[in-house]
């Protein structure tokens, strides 16, 4: 069974032995991220029923996506995923400053993702294409609606996390808030992997 | 660890802060887990007063208090709060929270802050509810489409507190399962922790992996309602089964979110009061997560009559009746623990007993209802509110006042008066019987659930659970008053008033803000009672 | 006193062959558990604060003892539920078809001799029937507990079920799923007839049930109307609003409607919103009333405005 060591653990306070912490935070992030996939998993599963019900209005509809737009998107997203691996690896070589540079890109990179899909929606609702117009773009908007909600909630993350940064917080021995951030984003950016095929390039 | 020596410090009881922002900003998990408590009592006599009032409308066929919208808006406002508000949270949060931690030996979860934003979440899910009454919902708690498409009534708002509620839980559920896994004392091997850390961290699971799905239901409810998505609609091509087969893939499992904190709490308060160890630590351990596992598996039980296909509703009939098996097994271990005792009747001890005697029937009823054939007739009637009460109030509810007064003095450091909490016990043990009892036979005779209204043959049992009910309140309402008074009017509790070996009884009640004074080495596990030397089998 | 309801369909026996070995399992095994507390309880009670108890940590062959046997119980009752249920599922190839309607909160329900009834279903004494179900709105739920049979009526697919029903006589047919407001006034009767009434009836002579009512004074027959064809459900007579604007107190007075402008509540006003509901809407209610055309006969319609002007 798993041991743990507890022997520093002497202090009167709350604080924990950062060993510890840094795999409790590590942990618990993981498990979160479990909540999260499955969050998704609910309307994957809807997904899954209601394509194999409607298959060929799922393959009638997809043609209305924008797959340039989406696939832009795409590209930004993983690209914001490196930046941000290179961010944690930077900090862990104690270089701040490069970890400023590189949460910068990726909250862009964020919010470069955000106009886009702004753009995307409004050029649907133009053509009177809402979640009321059919199952396949009630599903459209729902996971790429509630995956934009994640989207905006890393952005927030991260920009907390710039401002600790640059306020000193962060340093080679300590910077478990930007690796667990990071995992986050890279979830973000996970679920937009498995989104984008599944809506917009249905054969 | 011995070379560290503390310089003289004070025992500060984690109750001395006065001021109510010394509670609401604390992340001291005693103190969260003393706020949990109070929130959920207050749910929990506020939707008990709902319940009396339908039981009260039902005392004679016809309209008595209420008429049907507004028998339909107190059954589904019992329901909810009693679920959402009370039973799920409940035993895990409160209790979890403060016992946890004393427990492991730690000196509190892994993320308190996180604690504290877990119990926000809460307060601000309770208040969305309590906005929702402006327009009251009268859809029941399962929310069942296309009917909740449909109402007028404010069901938004409604799914939205019980959202947030939901982020709660898993907050909840997350710091609890990371607790147990890093911040356990040197010793404190996975074999060696109260059977209460294990049910709860089965709890936890079942927390983190059924808890997203309704919230993304309830999601999709909320949208379908804003936007009409039409994913449960079937006018518009969606499936209204497809939203009963999300809302039991929770639900079921968040009924063992309920009731396993229970089994663990009378696990701790048998053999404390039997002064045995539990029998089969192991058995009932894994039990626990056979129990948390099995339950994913057996979602659609709820729905042998709702359409589904006749082989999916026998496999799903099998599943149902494999968790009978670990659940047996629980039973027949509290009991043996009894075997050879010394056995002390303390009022807790007599409702972990009530709570074996009550849960079994609350089970047996439920083989009644996994059986194919049975089920078709049973389904939906009183039967399967009897066999449901049984299992939450029986189990849950009874396991839940056992740990208020297992656990009383430790927590506020006071004792309460003993003889008036065993008249409380045996009032709401009688109430409880008179009350449901009879359902089970309303339900065989064909009563439908949720009826504002009822046709004359029903009318002896119905009177009688009635008055039941009113037995039920009575003893409620004494065993509440008794608990409060210990408060103010109580002795002052000795450290550990039943001699227990348990961990959290080693520190002074109430215990300091850090728990321990230095981080206990742990050495066995704890039910070590009796004579180790008379070994026998 | 009795626990089941009476047995009027031919697998209602096999059902509760089913019950009674569960509960029968089921007892067994409660006073078992039952005995071995208030025994335990009693017994080892506590003498004094010294009392000597044995360290007994577990049992391998009890535990295995009590996991096996109960494993075994469960899986016998897996099986007999299944079995049993299986037939109940399986209609023979016989077996008359009525489709049947739920809607908030009534009954329709339709024969292949084209006839159409509300809240009464009449079937044959020991001919199998077919019920196959749809709902025009939320879920409903077919339950006839003398016939041990339930089944949902939901929205966008059919769903059946069938039995024989072996009894004589006028059985109560309930909505089992919550539908709403009129949820518990949802209530039907299944008509049982021999065959020889049946037969009469189909050929639309003369039902019993007509001849009874026929020496009825009007407002009589339209106060059975109400009560048997579902008006109750959404029409008070108290003066509450319900689903529906109530009844009392409404014949000869001024109703606003839906268009902004108002008509007085006569004869004929009254008789379009019971034959043509959706014609003229009062304001402040939705229009989900059902057309009663062709359901209700013209003495039908005269009864129940006979009814309503005699709720002032």
């Amino acid at each position: 069974m798993e041991e743990i060591a507890m022997e520093d653990t002497h202090s009167h306070g709350h604080q924990i032995d950062p060993k510890v912490e840094y795999s409790a935070a590590k942990f618990g992030m993981w498990l979160f991220l479990g909540t999260e996939i499955l969050l998704f998993g609910g309307l994957f599963a809807a997904y899954a029923i209601f394509r194999a019900k409607y298959a060929e209005l799922f393959h009638e509809q997809h043609k209305e996506l924008d797959v340039t737009l989406g696939a832009i998107n795409t590209v930004v997203l993983i690209f914001s995923s490196l930046t941000m691996a290179m961010g944690v690896s930077a900090i862990q070589r104690g270089k701040r400053n490069l970890l400023s540079i590189l949460l910068v890109i990726t909250i862009l990179c964020g919010i470069a993702f955000g106009v886009n899909k702004y753009f995307e929606y409004g050029a649907k609702f133009e053509h009177h294409l809402t979640p009321g117009t059919s199952i396949f773009f009630a599903l459209y908007f729902m996971m790429t609606g509630l995956h934009m909600l994640h989207v905006f909630a890393g952005i927030t993350i991260l920009t907390v996390l710039l401002v600790l940064n640059l306020k000193g917080k962060f340093s080679a021995n300590y910077n478990t808030p930007i690796e667990v951030g990071g995992l986050y984003w890279h979830l973000v950016d996970l679920i937009w992997i498995y989104l984008f095929p599944l809506l917009y390039l249905i054969s | 660890m011995a070379n560290h020596t503390i310089a003289e410090t004070l025992y500060v009881p984690y109750l001395d802060e006065k001021g109510i922002l010394s509670w609401l900003l604390s992340t001291d998990h005693k103190r969260i887990g003393i706020m949990y408590l109070i929130s959920i009592s207050t749910s929990f006599l506020i939707a008990g007063i709902s319940s009396l009032l339908m039981r009260l409308e039902l005392i004679a066929p016809g309209k008595t208090i209420v008429d049907a919208h507004q028998y339909n808006v107190l059954f589904t406002f019992h329901g909810t709060v009693m679920v959402f508000f009370f039973i799920v949270p409940g035993l895990a949060a409160s209790l979890g929270n403060f016992l946890i931690p004393l427990m492991i030996g730690a000196r509190d979860v892994a993320f308190p802050k996180l604690n504290l934003g877990s119990y926000w979440l809460y307060l601000l899910g309770a208040t969305i509810l309590l906005i929702s009454l402006l327009k009251p919902a009268d859809t029941g708690w399962t929310f069942y489409t296309p009917y909740s498409i449909k109402t007028g009534t404010d069901v938004i708002l409604l799914t939205t507190g019980i959202f947030i509620l939901g982020m709660s839980s898993i907050l909840t559920g997350l710091n609890f399962i990371v607790t147990i896994h890093k911040l356990r004392a040197p010793g404190m091997t996975w074999h060696r922790l109260n059977l209460f850390v294990w049910a709860s961290y089965a709890t936890a699971i079942l927390q983190l992996l059924a808890t997203p799905v309704v919230g993304i239901t309830l999601l999709l409810l909320i949208m379908e309602r804003v936007f009409g998505i039409g994913f449960f609609d079937p006018a518009k091509g969606g499936d209204p089964i497809l939203f009963q087969n999300f809302f039991w893939f929770y639900s079921h499992p968040a009924v063992y979110i309920m009731i396993l904190p229970a089994f663990g709490v009378i696990s701790e308060i048998i053999p404390v009061f039997s002064r045995k160890p539990i029998f089969g630590y192991k058995a009932m351990a894994y039990s626990l997560l056979a129990i948390a596992l099995i339950s994913f598996l057996v979602w659609a039980h709820h729905m042998f009559v709702s359409g589904m296909s006749e082989v999916a509703a026998t496999i799903f009939s099998f599943l149902t009746m494999l968790v009978a098996i670990p659940t047996a097994i629980k039973v027949f271990n509290w009991t043996a623990t009894l075997y050879k005792g010394s056995i002390q009747l303390h009022s807790a001890m007599l409702y972990a007993l009530s709570l074996i005697f009550l849960f079994t029937i609350g089970g047996l009823t439920g083989v009644f209802l996994g059986s194919l054939a049975v089920d078709v007739h049973l389904h939906d009637t009183y039967f399967v509110v009897a066999h449901m009460h049984y299992v939450m109030i029986g189990g849950t509810v009874m396991g839940f006042f056992g740990a208020l007064h297992f656990w009383y003095p430790k927590m506020f450091g006071k004792m309460f008066n003993e003889k008036v909490a065993k008249v409380a016990w045996a009032l709401i043990f009688i109430g409880f019987n008179v009350t449901f009892f009879p359902q089970f036979i309303l339900g065989t005779l064909g009563m439908p659930r949720r009826y504002a209204d009822y046709p004359p043959e029903f009318h002896s049992l119905h009177e009688l659970s009635t008055i039941g009910s009113l037995i039920l309140g009575i003893g409620v309402f004494i065993m509440t008053v008794n608990l409060l008074r210990g408060l103010t009017n109580g002795e002052k509790a000795p450290e550990n008033p039943y001699n227990s070996v348990s961990l959290e009884w080693q520190v002074p009640s109430p215990p300091p803000h850090e728990n321990f004074e230095k981080i206990p080495v742990v050495t066995d596990y704890p039910y070590v009672y009796g004579k180790k030397n008379t070994q026998e089998g | 006193m009795n626990w089941l309801p009476e047995q009027a369909s031919d697998f209602a026996g096999r059902v509760d062959t089913v019950i009674w070995f569960v509960t029968i399992i089921s007892l067994i095994s409660f006073i078992l558990i039952t005995i071995g507390l208030v025994y335990f309880a009693i017994k080892y009670r506590r003498r004094s604060e010294n009392d000597e108890t044995p360290y007994i940590t577990g049992n391998l062959f009890l535990e295995m003892l009590w996991t096996v046997i109960p494993s075994i119980l469960v899986m016998v009752i897996f099986v007999y539920g299944f079995v049993v249920y299986r037939d109940m599922r399986t209609p023979p190839q016989d077996a008359l078809e009525v489709n049947v309607t739920g809607k908030q909160w009534l009954w329709q329900f339709q024969y292949q001799n084209g006839k159409s009834t509300i809240n009464e279903l009449y079937v044959q004494q020991d001919k199998p029937v077919k019920v196959v179900m749809r709902s025009d709105d939320v879920i409903h739920s077919f339950f006839v507990p003398a016939f041990r049979v339930k089944q949902d009526l939901i929205g966008g697919m059919y769903t059946y079920l069938w039995f024989t029903p072996t009894k004589v006589g006028i059985f109560d047919l309930y909505c089992a799923e919550y539908c709403g407001t009129g949820h518990s006034a949802m209530l039907g009767k299944v008509i049982v007839m021999s065959p020889e009434a049946y037969d009469r009836w189909e050929k639309g002579e003369e039902e019993e049930e007509g001849k009874a009512v026929a020496g009825l004074p009007p407002d009589q027959l339209g106060e059975k109307l109400y009560k048997e064809r579902g008006c109750n459900a959404c029409h008070s007579i108290d003066g509450s609003t319900l689903v529906g604007p109530t009844w009392k107190g409404l014949f000869g007075h001024e109703v606003s409607l839906t268009d902004g402008s108002t008509v007085t509540a006569d004869e004929n006003y009254i008789r379009q919103s019971i034959l043509e509901p959706q014609a003229k809407m009062v304001k402040g209610f939705g229009p989900v009333m059902p057309a009663f055309k062709g359901i209700l006969s013209d003495d039908d319609v005269a009864a129940i405005i006979a009814y309503i002007k005699t709720l002032k």
